[in-house]
């Protein structure tokens, strides 16, 4: 029972690290909440059901299933790209020099929008992924892990990883490291910090993509509402983690997801969409920088 | 001289942008749709950019722009002593005559309007004065409401009574959020809110024992006064006049004193604020807690209009909708928060129409707004 809740909320909250790692990249740079991230998480979960009714209509996933599974991730990410660019483009970049609260609106009517969008392009029922997947837990010695939560938590870790690299090691994280650090000054280096603020949104969007398919290849079923509260629980786990920073939004989604199943299984299953804002509160008043946000540690 | 009729920024904007457009929509609506969809983007487009050419002042400028523009030269116009106690005195002869001209279909939203308006002006203190966004207003409106709700259902409270204690309560749960949470940054304090807007809705949802959870509480106390019982629309609707023109009175007067400056000092800076000796975060609380307590007291006028409340009337989205009223309005403007509350309440009611559409054009509007107009239609340009 205790494994079984640990291996849950380890599944549960590589998911929520993947969209805070968005939420806290875009913090980093812009200083901005970026509200409709939950949404293209959203789109994402839809998008990997999309995507896979068509290829089983295709008659793909029946010969090739992990190539068509691949395919998926990758479709869904760039489309969830284009989704994150063209919301920067529109309804956050024109607000760059305006008041403090113009762009937390913005974000919210965002938001609204594509969550209404996808509501009436899709429906207002909930939708269920194809039944292609081999569902039974696999069990070695009594471990209660399905392959489902195996590979969510192994794809989370190696993209997370990826990310890690990409910032620290390739010049384009470098200067995302640049423009978070003082975007006046990465100006003066010649960094293009427009075409950086893209790129973050870009790559936050991919990760909120690949976390969307995930969940609807685990839950089975998405509903146009599920961004709103999954993006909540995902900015509060960037915020544990301390937000801004990378690897705190990790350690921070991680923690949320554990504690989540263990609040859901030992306390109350009612209150479960509860802990995560309990959480939040008490981090906002007792560590307001999250357990790894320090001053001067490097935000992107 | 003749211009090319194809340019790059032409081709750029009537051709590519809804391409790109229906290319992102495609997957989710499908080939028909998100066909349709370009193809109106570049009508609409082309439509557009031909009225831009005959209109001096672009089509944006005559189209949209007209509203913002004469609420301007309107504003200036009414700077005046007279000319203001002037428009004042025809505005309070309209709304004291107005119920006796609708139905009672018309006077019901009439009533939600001035609802609205109470409850935006109290979010406009927290907002709009002191810069402090509040995403749980309806969490302290959600308050109100079930605290005279259980306590006139429960011990039989009078309504007047349900008035002060609502309001207090509510200002109480304001009082501990913000003691807690305004010593830090404001998008914090916006995130804060917002979970405790959804905690509130959890709590009523599913402590059924006092709540009694998504079935609401039914039979709430009308006001009475004397052996008068306020029933029909239009005795709530008098009923809530006088009190929101009290209040609105009150806070027009708070504006002016010392408390009503440090909140537009804070806004405008909170360093220099401080600086100059101000207790910014004793100041905010204040903001905070008034904001809260007004919408308590919106909340135990609700219940007692529709004697029965449940907690879908308290969400997250009634918290957006009051906020853009704000937003709407004027974020700083008294007036604008009464008008934006008006306009947000009637017109959806006229769009009824396009009932599935509504939240999307409503999305849109508040990031065009937040682009074209920040300062809202009688907001100041700072």
């Amino acid at each position: 029972m205790f494994l079984q809740q640990l291996i849950n909320g380890l599944t549960l909250g590589s998911v929520y690290a993947l969209v805070a790692l968005g939420y806290t990249m875009v913090y980093g740079i812009l200083g901005l909440i970026n509200f409709a991230h939950g949404e293209i998480y959203m789109i994402g979960a839809y998008l990997g059901i999309i995507y896979m009714g068509l290829f089983t209509l295709a008659g793909l996933t029946e010969s090739h299933l992990l190539l068509s599974l691949f395919l998926v991730f990758v479709l869904s990410a760039l489309t969830c790209a284009g989704y994150g660019m063209t919301l920067e483009r529109i309804a956050y970049r024109p607000l760059r020099s305006a008041h403090r609260l113009s762009p937390l609106i913005s974000a919210i009517g965002m938001s609204i929008f594509l969550q209404n969008y996808v509501m009436l392009a899709q429906g207002s029922s909930d939708k269920v992924f194809p039944h292609i997947l081999p569902a039974d837990p696999i069990t070695p010695g009594g471990f209660p892990m399905s392959k489902i939560q195996a590979f969510i938590i192994a794809a989370s870790f190696l993209l997370m990883a990826g990310l890690h690299f990409f910032i620290r090691k390739t010049r384009l994280g470098k200067a995302m490291r640049a423009t978070s650090q003082d975007k006046t000054m990465a100006t003066l280096c010649g960094i293009p910090i427009d075409r950086i603020i893209a790129i973050t949104f870009i790559i936050g969007s991919m990760l909120a993509a690949a976390a969307g398919v995930m969940v609807s290849i685990y839950y089975g079923v998405v509903n146009f509402s599920i961004g709103y509260v999954a993006g909540l629980k995902a900015f509060t786990a960037a915020v544990l983690g301390g937000i801004g920073n990378l690897p705190g939004a990790m350690l921070g989604g991680l923690i949320l997801g554990l504690f989540e199943s263990m609040g859901s299984a030992y306390i109350s299953t009612e209150f479960k969409d509860g802990f995560a804002f309990l959480i939040l509160i008490l981090v906002l008043i007792f560590r307001p920088t999250g357990l790894l946000g320090e001053k001067g540690v490097d935000r992107v | 001289m003749t211009k090319s009729l194809v340019s790059k920024k032409r081709l750029k904007v009537f051709l590519l942008l809804p391409l790109w457009f229906g290319l992102l929509a495609w997957p989710l609506m499908g080939w028909a749709d998100a066909g349709s969809l370009t193809l109106v983007l570049m009508v609409s487009g082309i439509t557009g950019g031909f009225i831009y050419r005959f209109f001096p002042y672009g089509w944006f400028g005559s189209l949209f722009g007209t509203l913002p523009f004469y609420s301007d030269l309107w504003r200036k116009r009414f700077e005046g002593r007279i000319a203001k106690s002037l428009l004042f005195s025809a505005c309070g002869l309209l709304f004291t005559i107005l119920p006796f001209f609708l139905n009672n279909y018309y006077l019901d939203i009439l009533n939600l309007a001035v609802l609205y308006a109470l409850l935006a002006i109290g979010l406009n203190i927290t907002v709009g004065y002191a810069g402090l966004l509040d995403l749980g207003y309806a969490a302290f409106y959600g308050i109100g409401a079930y605290t005279y709700a259980l306590l006139s259902t429960g011990l039989g409270l009078s309504f007047w009574l349900g008035i002060p204690l609502g309001g207090v309560v509510a200002a109480f749960f304001g009082l501990i959020l913000g003691v807690v949470t305004l010593r830090l940054r404001g998008d914090y304090l916006a995130i804060i809110t917002l979970g405790f807007v959804q905690i509130m809705y959890l709590c009523l949802n599913n402590w059924d024992s006092v709540t009694q959870g998504p079935n609401g509480i039914m039979q709430i106390g009308r006001p009475a006064l004397g052996g008068f019982v306020f029933r029909t629309p239009m005795d709530f609707y008098y009923l809530m006049l006088v009190f929101v023109v009290l209040t609105a009175v009150a806070i027009h007067r708070l504006m002016k004193s010392q408390i009503g400056r440090a909140w537009i000092a804070i806004r405008e800076d909170e360093t220099a604020a401080e600086a100059m000796g101000i207790d910014t975060t004793r100041i905010k609380i204040l903001a905070f807690v008034l904001g809260a307590g007004i919408a308590g007291v919106a909340g135990v006028f609700f219940a007692a209009r529709y004697t029965f409340i449940s907690p879908e009337s308290f969400t997250f989205l009634e918290s957006v909708r009051i906020l853009s009223m704000v937003v709407l309005g004027g974020m700083g403007s008294l007036p604008g928060a009464i008008l934006g509350a008006f306009l947000l309440t009637i017109l959806p009611e006229m769009l009824r129409g396009l009932a599935n559409y509504r939240m999307l054009i409503f999305g849109i509007a508040l990031v065009v707004m937040m682009i074209f107009r920040p300062q809202g239609l009688l907001g100041k340009k700072t």
